[in-house]
Formats: C-alpha cells, sequence, structure tokens
C-alpha cells in the first residue's frame, strides 16, 4: 500500500456515491429498538419505490442522541435531515419524504444546542460512516495520519506532536498522554507493546462503547502511530465481553486493514510492522485497572499490582508498554492530522481538546455528546440536556462513576475540565454523567455505588475487600433509619483509611461517592440518624 | 553492588540496591508489621499492614513491594499508620469467623500476634458471620475456610516453590476463596503433591495438620525459606 493506492480507493469510493445517502443508527442503542429491521425495510423500499438509483441506505453508527433512537439521517446534496423514535413500518414514508412525500415521523433539529454546542473530534465520523467498510473511512481521509506519521516523522516528532497538544489520558485520571509516550519511547527493551483500555464499565458511561461501534478504524490507526512513536510491533485491543457489537467490528476492522496492509507486516511498504489481538474481557470492572488489565492480557487472574513499576517500564511480560483509553488513542489522528498546536488551541489552559460525554439519568435529552473542554457543566446538563424532565429542578451530577462524585446543582457553572472537577472532590472520570433530580436521596446514590465497589472488588487486598463490605453496611444501616451518629463518624474513619491505603484505584476511590455526597448533602444523612442510646 | 543509603524512623540505614524498605528495615532490626509477605516467595503487597510513609510521595507505600532509594526518608510507626493498621486488623477480624479459643494455631497464629502488637483492643464493626465450610477430604491436612485471611501464601508457596500449582483463588472481594485444582475437595485433587509446604505458610489456622486440636499447630515456616536459601543460593543454612 502506498499513499496514491490510498487516495486511489478514496477516490473510486466517493465517486460511486449515490445522491441521497439514508443513515440508519446500528449503535447498540438504536439496534435494541429494531435498527437492523427499519434499515432492511428502508433498503426494500427505496427498490420499491424506483429510487434504487439515487438513495443509498448506509449503516452508520452512533449519531448521539440516543434518547430518540432509533435513529435515521438523511444527506441530499448538501442538505441534512434527522429522524427520530423511527419504527420499521415507517419505511415507507421516510423513503416517500425523500422525494418530497409526507412524512409523519418526528423530525430531528439539528440546530437544537443539543448538536449546536458540540465540537466533534473523536466523534466526527460517528453516524457518517459504516464502521464495518473501510473504504468508508479511507474516504474521509482515514489512514493518512498514519501514512504522514510513517514516512515524514521521526517515532520521536510524533511524541513531539502528542506532548504539545496537551493532550490527557481520558481513561479518567488525566496523565499527560505525551508524558507517558515519551517514557515508553525511551524506556530499554526490544519488545514493547501498546495496550487499548476499552474495558468500559462505570454505571452509566457509553462513550467507548460508541467509539469502538462507530469508527473502529480510528481506534485502529491511533494505535498503530503509537506503535510506532514508541517502537511496538504488538498491539492488544481489550474490550469487555458486554460489548459484542464492538467486538465484532473491531474483529472486521483489523481484518480489512490486514487485507490492505494497513496493518501487518511493513504498513506502508516501511519497516514498521504492527499487529493488533483483541482480548475480551470477562466481567470484571477492575480489568479496567492498568496493572489488572495487563494480568489479563497474560491469561492470569484480573488481580491489580502495586504501582511503581509502572507499566511504561514493566508492563506486559515485563516490556515497557503504553496503555491508553479508547478515547485517548481516538484523538490521535486528529492531532496528527491539523497539528499539536491546533488541539492545544481547545480547551483550557490545563484540559486541551474535547471530552465525551455519556448524558443520562434524570435529564431530558439522553445520548452522547463530545464538548470543548471548559464548558460549563450548566450549558451540558440545561441548554444540551435540557434539563430535569416531567418540571422537576436538578439536584446534583454525578461524574466519574464509581471513583467520582456528587457535583451539586449550586455549582452547575463549574468549568469541566480535570482540576476544577477535583477540586469538587469528583472526577472527570472516563465520561459518565449520570444527572439526578430533586427526587433522588443521596445516601441511596452512595449506597448504590458502594454496593457496586463492594461486588467489583477482587479481594486482593483487606481495605478495598473487607472495607467496602463494612461501609456499604453501614450506609445500609443509614438508609434503614438505624445508625447513630456513632456509626456515621465510623463510616468517615473507614473512608479515609480504604481511600489511603487500599492497593489500586477501585479501593483508593471507592470512598469518593460517599466523601462528596457527605460534602454536599451531609443534611440527608443527619436526618436519618437515630438518637445514640448510649449517649454522644 | 551498588549501596542506598536512606534512613528509617530517623536512623540513617545502607541498603543494598534493588532491596524492599522491608529488607533494609528487617536488616536494621526495625520491625514492619506483615501479613502476605513470607521469606521465600515474592511478595505481592495485599495486606497493607507493611504500609510506610515516604517523604515526598502523598501515597502510602507498602514497605515489602518499594525498592529503596537514596536519600529516602521512611517512617514505620506515625500515629496514622498505627491507627490504620489497627483498622485493618479489626476488618480481618470481622470478615470471617476467627475464634481463637477453638482454634488450632491459637498462641501460635500471626493474625493473633499482630492483634497484641498492633494494640487491637477490640472490633468496632459488626462481625459479618459467613458460613464457610471446612475442607477435611485430604488424607493429611485440612483448610478451614473461617480462619483464612485470603493472604495468598499458600498459593504462592504451592506455585513457586513446590511448582505444583495446586492452590489457587477463586470468586472475588469477600467471596474470595482458596480453591484446590478447579474447586474440587482437596482430597481429590490430582496436582496435590502432599508436599504440606502450603500449611507451612500459613499465618493462622486456617491450613492444618490433620489431628491437631486446639493450640497444637504450629507452623514450620523456616523451613520454606530453607529450601529457597539452599535451592537459590546453594547454601544448606539450617534455621535457628
Amino acid at each position: 500500500m502506498q499513499l496514491d493506492e490510498l487516495k486511489a480507493i478514496a477516490e473510486k469510493h466517493r465517486s460511486s456515491r449515490k445522491k441521497i445517502i439514508v443513515r440508519t443508527c446500528m449503535s447498540a442503542g438504536c439496534m435494541s429498538s429494531q435498527a437492523d429491521i427499519i434499515k432492511k425495510n428502508l433498503e426494500a423500499e427505496a427498490k420499491a419505490q424506483g429510487l434504487e438509483a439515487d438513495v443509498e441506505v448506509r449503516r452508520v453508527g452512533c449519531m448521539g442522541f440516543c434518547g430518540q433512537g432509533p435513529l435515521v439521517g438523511w444527506d441530499n446534496s448538501g442538505e441534512h435531515g434527522l429522524w427520530e423514535f423511527v419504527k420499521p413500518e415507517d419505511a415507507a414514508s421516510i423513503i416517500a419524504a425523500l422525494k418530497g412525500g409526507e412524512c409523519k415521523v418526528q423530525r430531528g433539529d439539528p440546530k437544537h444546542p443539543f448538536f449546536a454546542k458540540q465540537m466533534h473530534i473523536v466523534r466526527a465520523n460517528g453516524g457518517i460512516i459504516d464502521p464495518e467498510r473501510i473504504e468508508d473511512y479511507i474516504a474521509i481521509g482515514g489512514y493518512t495520519a498514519l501514512h504522514h506519521s510513517l514516512t515524514e516523522l521521526q517515532p520521536a516528532q510524533v511524541v513531539e506532536e502528542v506532548t504539545k497538544s496537551g493532550l490527557r489520558g481520558r481513561g479518567g485520571a488525566g496523565f499527560p498522554s505525551g508524558l507517558k509516550w515519551g517514557t515508553v519511547a525511551k524506556s530499554p527493551g526490544a519488545k514493547k507493546y501498546v495496550v487499548c483500555n476499552g474495558d468500559e464499565g462505570d454505571p452509566g458511561a457509553f462513550m467507548d462503547r460508541s467509539v469502538l461501534e462507530s469508527d473502529p478504524h480510528l481506534v485502529l490507526e491511533g494505535m498503530a502511530i503509537a506503535a510506532y512513536a514508541v517502537g511496538a510491533d504488538q498491539g492488544y485491543l481489550y474490550v469487555r465481553a458486554e460489548y459484542p457489537l464492538a467486538i465484532s467490528r473491531l474483529q472486521i476492522a483489523i481484518k480489512q486493514a490486514k487485507q490492505l496492509g494497513l496493518l501487518g507486516a511493513g504498513i506502508f511498504e516501511s519497516p514498521f510492522n504492527f499487529n493488533v489481538d483483541i482480548r475480551i474481557g470477562a466481567g470484571a470492572f477492575v480489568c479496567g485497572e492498568e496493572t489488572a488489565l495487563m494480568a489479563s492480557v497474560e491469561g492470569k487472574r484480573g488481580t491489580p499490582r502495586p504501582r511503581p513499576p509502572f507499566p511504561a517500564e514493566s508492563g506486559l511480560w515485563g516490556c515497557p508498554t503504553l496503555i491508553n483509553n479508547v478515547e485517548t488513542f481516538a484523538n490521535i489522528s486528529a492531532i496528527i492530522n491539523k497539528g499539536g498546536e491546533w488541539y492545544a488551541g481547545i480547551g483550557t489552559e490545563k484540559s486541551k481538546g474535547t471530552k465525551v460525554f455519556a448524558l443520562t439519568g434524570k435529564i431530558k435529552n439522553n445520548g452522547l455528546i463530545e464538548v470543548p473542554m471548559g464548558i460549563p457543566l450548566r450549558q451540558i446538563i440545561m441548554e444540551m440536556g435540557g434539563g430535569a424532565p416531567d418540571g422537576r429542578s436538578i439536584k446534583s451530577v454525578q461524574t466519574g462513576g464509581p471513583s467520582g462524585g456528587c457535583i451539586p446543582a449550586d455549582y452547575l457553572d463549574t468549568p469541566v475540565d480535570y482540576e476544577s472537577l477535583t477540586k469538587l472532590g469528583s472526577i472527570m472520570g472516563s465520561g459518565g454523567m449520570v444527572v439526578m433530580d430533586d427526587t433522588t436521596n443521596m445516601v441511596e446514590i452512595a449506597k448504590f455505588y458502594m454496593e457496586f465497589c463492594m461486588e467489583e472488588s477482587c479481594g486482593k487486598c483487606i481495605p478495598c475487600r473487607a472495607g467496602t463490605v463494612q461501609m456499604f453496611n453501614l450506609l445500609e444501616k443509614i438508609t434503614q433509619r438505624k445508625a447513630t451518629a456513632r456509626d456515621l463518624a465510623k463510616l468517615e474513619e473507614l473512608c479515609d483509611m480504604v481511600k489511603n491505603t487500599s492497593l489500586c484505584g477501585l479501593g483508593q476511590t471507592a470512598p469518593n461517592p460517599v466523601i462528596s455526597t457527605l460534602k454536599f448533602f451531609r443534611k440527608e444523612y443527619a436526618e436519618l440518624l437515630q438518637p445514640d442510646p448510649f449517649g454522644p | 553492588m551498588a549501596v542506598k543509603t536512606l534512613t528509617i524512623d530517623g536512623r540513617p540505614i545502607t541498603a543494598e540496591e534493588g532491596a524492599t524498605v522491608l529488607q533494609a528495615a528487617t536488616e536494621a532490626g526495625i520491625k514492619i508489621p506483615t501479613l502476605c509477605h513470607l521469606e521465600g516467595v515474592y511478595d505481592v503487597g495485599a495486606c497493607r499492614l507493611c504500609i510506610v510513609e515516604i517523604t515526598g510521595t502523598t501515597k502510602l507505600l507498602p514497605a515489602c513491594t518499594t525498592k529503596v532509594s537514596e536519600g529516602m526518608e521512611v517512617q514505620t510507626q506515625t500515629e496514622r499508620l498505627r491507627n490504620y493498621r489497627r483498622m485493618i486488623l479489626e476488618l480481618l477480624f470481622a470478615e470471617r469467623n476467627h475464634v481463637c479459643a477453638v482454634c488450632v494455631s491459637n498462641g501460635h497464629c500471626e493474625l493473633q500476634t499482630l492483634a497484641y502488637s498492633q494494640g487491637m483492643e477490640h472490633i468496632r464493626y459488626d462481625y459479618t458471620f459467613p458460613k464457610w465450610n471446612v475442607d477435611t477430604t485430604h488424607r493429611l491436612f485440612g483448610m478451614d475456610h473461617n480462619r483464612c485471611v485470603l493472604c495468598t501464601r499458600c498459593v504462592r508457596a504451592c506455585w513457586h516453590i513446590e511448582g505444583a500449582g495446586t492452590k489457587n483463588i477463586a470468586g472475588r472481594g469477600a467471596t474470595s476463596k482458596i480453591i484446590t485444582d478447579l474447586n474440587q475437595p482437596w482430597g481429590d485433587s490430582d496436582s496435590c503433591t502432599e508436599c504440606g509446604k502450603c500449611v507451612m505458610a500459613c499465618p493462622t489456622g486456617a491450613l492444618f495438620q490433620k489431628g491437631s486440636t486446639v493450640g497444637e499447630m504450629v507452623h514450620d515456616r523456616d523451613k520454606l525459606e530453607f529450601i529457597v536459601t539452599a535451592r537459590e543460593k546453594k547454601q544448606w543454612v539450617a534455621a535457628d
């Protein structure tokens, strides 16, 4: 494969495109509401109404507005539109509407703040290209960033570009990616690995699933560029087994990329080799922790180990390993194509670029959004999300899943960046954003997350294994109105201990939902306490 | 071999490069409490009892897996650390059914000794009283899961000293359990060589020789160290 061949594929694909494109979302959300039948019906209708020559019914990935799904979009000579809540029997009227016929299906508004306030880098192709056709990805400029890196940049220059971009890890902790890449690149060792963490497990989070289902090649290209930069020739994509559609699309993508020589040996006829294998998780949340994930890839029991040594020095099978999240890799090709400086121009001083959030919970507009860093929470919740449904008011926003915290409505003007969220006792996290309205009981929320951590604790270290059990029991006692102020003090003491002594991130952050709800909603706890029969 | 100088609890100490803080402290006669650490097998840093404070890091690090470095300042006995250690021990006692009075290892138990030495006077947390079984299917040994602290010393001894790979761990969180082979009764295990190293490694009365009654089970842990020293350093030094 050479650049002109790549361009030829893109050109051929572009020129064979039909006039009207009807895009059917075939991501997991819409698929669960019969999107596959909708697509089949649309194809049959296009044929029946004699529009076969003009209309292409395309399978696409996530369009973001998941709460209004199944979604069907259309492009006709520069104009776009969207239908919402499509049912299989709507196919005839949708095809008829393309010719100016009447259509009763609900129309989406592309100027709605939900779409208008977004900025797409990671999700640029989501809902536009067919994730199962590499030609679609190539036609919009796919794999040119890899070509540019391999032919015109030294590995150190690639690292330099990522450093310049200011990109920070999108898995949650926000470690500077350029620094991590540089460490792996400089670590001595003939064999190195690149690992993509797709073990997304936070309750309410589905950003990475959407990226993998909608644009698998974007992640593969990012991984290949990373491998070139750090000197690796083998990659592993760790995806949880609960994402079967993502896994099958990745398998297709890897196969297609290999056939075209975009993965494998001698990529773009350079001496660079890179193979990617998929590793499927087995249902353990803790395997999203990098050391546990690597143990799992090695075929061992997925439990974390103490760091240091960090994976960058000693990772898979003791070799230097670069491990990044799906969304981090998905940012890479844009950074290479448009330059680190362009990327650094987006966002705030310390948090660059965009972030994908899964907006869920008690909110009118559910779905996936990608926004520039630094956008106030209020804009996301009130304008894009449309606030709470049924005339209720917003009480709190939970970010960062079981490792994060609850931000009360008073702080909605906080900009969304790593530091501001940490200051409030929450974290950026991987991108889950669960909105709660005024009917929500915050103690119950804390208990829910503690139960999650208790069940997902691997059991290796005592503070997390036994501490989460005791914290959950105390929370249960509080919600059952059987606890006293003494129990609450015990809970707070345990939070501090588990946070400071646990082995891995799961245990160290497990108390966060309790700590943050105690910080902002202490009254709700106090109301449930009983007088202590033994005195204060 | 390069040498590093550091201070532990204010005392200047030298240690070989690559040594852990625990090794350096032990060599200097400074006692750091441990439970999952066992001489002769690799460390996992799981029990968190040996956590220490190191100047310059906000995180508490386990002494057994943290390597010494030049100029390191280590604190092993601050009030905060002692408090955390007591809480960890209390959590362990509340987690399973540790009843010293009827235990085969009463008087020879590391968990019991730790509780005394760390000043654990009472248990603040509610006992969970889980129902665990006792596996007495093996000809020579028994396993009482009620007394297990999940330190995995038996697993590591089985895999890395004996090389049999019989013992393993299944499940997760509080329901984690030491198993033999593919969760079979110990007596049905094909891979068990009946070497007894797991029993020697056990800190509590969870693994015992059959026939021992209250207070009779003394685990001969020095034997494991002896075997490893003999194998790795070719030194046949009998432990005292």
